[in-house]
């Protein structure tokens, strides 16, 4: 009955709704999940595609899923060495 | 030719054999040629929920391995004679039979019967692959909880990976009382979050227990609620148009006392 008061003051959500959002965001990422062999692929497809631009240290390169309140967002840390020089 | 259906759920305990007990009895009452399977090797459950533990001789493993013939394992009912379980062994484990034996098992039960109804194991692994690979379509159950909505999230992905016919849902054990207060997520909400079509709705029913004890499928008692969602499923298993049943609220005041004082809610 209390929890019912508090409600109706709007002092508490009601669970459900707690319950919902919980879920949206814990499915949005294990929708999202890539196998680690596709993860390894993508990965390996950036590395490929930046190293044309600049000299890339492929040892500290990181691709990963992050979270941010409710959005996912892929996120890659990559360690430059050198920008290579446009020769025009 | 028949059709074969699996039941599925990801999480454990939210009511896969307690389902397809009930839409066997129903659909066997509805006069159609039902078999069962129960493709939980290891940790068998079907039988003692049909009532029929003290008669089996041979199991699923028996069949595959070709120890037995099929019509020797498949068990008859004692209701109703046009229904038929065939046990998974008890000593054995998932990886006694493959996907491969499951299709082929499956393909040649449907062609004796209406129905073939799958129970599937708990998990993702090898048990569920097995359940799943000689299956038309399959039946997601889920309760309205965080922990198995998120299960039957990841089910129905794999299932769709399979490119099997889209699955259906059946939320089990819902709480009219609880969803009126907020406190549970209702019809829609679970609809909205996973995305697929409602097959039915089951109340959470003490009657449960009492038929699972005595091994009475819920369906052929007329009282009770579940049993009544049951019906329902199974005639909208067979393309009958039914609408989803009320969900009464019988926690209030005047209820109680009604139900007290022996009148039907």
């Amino acid at each position: 009955m209390f929890d019912l008061f508090a409600r109706v003051f709007g002092r508490e959500d009601a669970s459900k709704d707690v319950a919902k959002e919980r879920l949206r965001l814990v499915l949005v990422h294990d929708r999202a999940s890539l196998s680690p062999q596709a993860l390894e692929n993508l990965k390996n497809d950036l590395l490929k595609v930046i190293s044309e631009y600049m000299d890339i240290d492929d040892e500290g390169f990181r691709v990963d899923f992050s979270r941010h309140d409710e959005s996912m967002a892929l996120v890659a840390n990559i360690p430059i060495r050198s920008v290579k020089r446009t020769s025009v | 030719m028949g059709e074969a259906i699996v039941i599925t759920s990801g999480k454990g305990g939210v009511g896969k054999t307690t389902t397809t007990a009930n839409l066997g009895a129903g659909l066997a009452k509805a006069g159609m040629k039902i078999a069962l399977i129960d493709a939980d090797i290891g940790l068998r459950n079907l039988d003692v929920v049909m009532g029929l533990e003290n008669r089996i001789v041979y199991d699923l493993v028996d069949v595959v391995e070709g120890f037995a013939k099929l019509k020797h394992a498949l068990i008859k009912d004692k209701r109703f004679e046009n229904l038929y379980l065939l046990p998974a062994a008890q000593t054995r484990d998932k990886t006694a039979v493959s996907p491969e034996q499951m299709r082929e098992l499956v393909g040649q039960m449907k062609e004796e019967f209406d129905y073939v109804l799958i129970d599937s194991p708990a998990g993702i692994e090898q048990g569920f692959k097995n359940a799943v690979a000689g299956a038309d379509k399959a039946i997601v159950v889920a309760t309205p909880e965080v922990s198995s909505v998120r299960d039957a999230d990841r089910i129905i992905g794999l299932l769709e990976a399979q490119e099997k016919h889209k699955p259906f849902l059946i939320i089990n054990r819902i709480r009219a009382s609880m969803v009126k207060k907020g406190d549970m997520m209702d019809i829609d909400d679970m609809i909205e979050i996973l995305a697929i079509e409602l097959l039915g709705v089951v109340p959470d029913d003490e009657f449960i227990v009492v038929s699972t004890n005595r091994g009475e499928p819920a369906v052929l008692n007329p009282q009770s609620k579940a049993g009544e969602a049951y019906r329902n499923i199974t005639r909208r298993l067979q393309g009958e148009n039914v609408p989803m049943m009320k969900l009464d609220d019988d926690s209030g005041f005047f209820n109680r006392l009604r139900k007290l004082m022996g009148f039907k809610s």
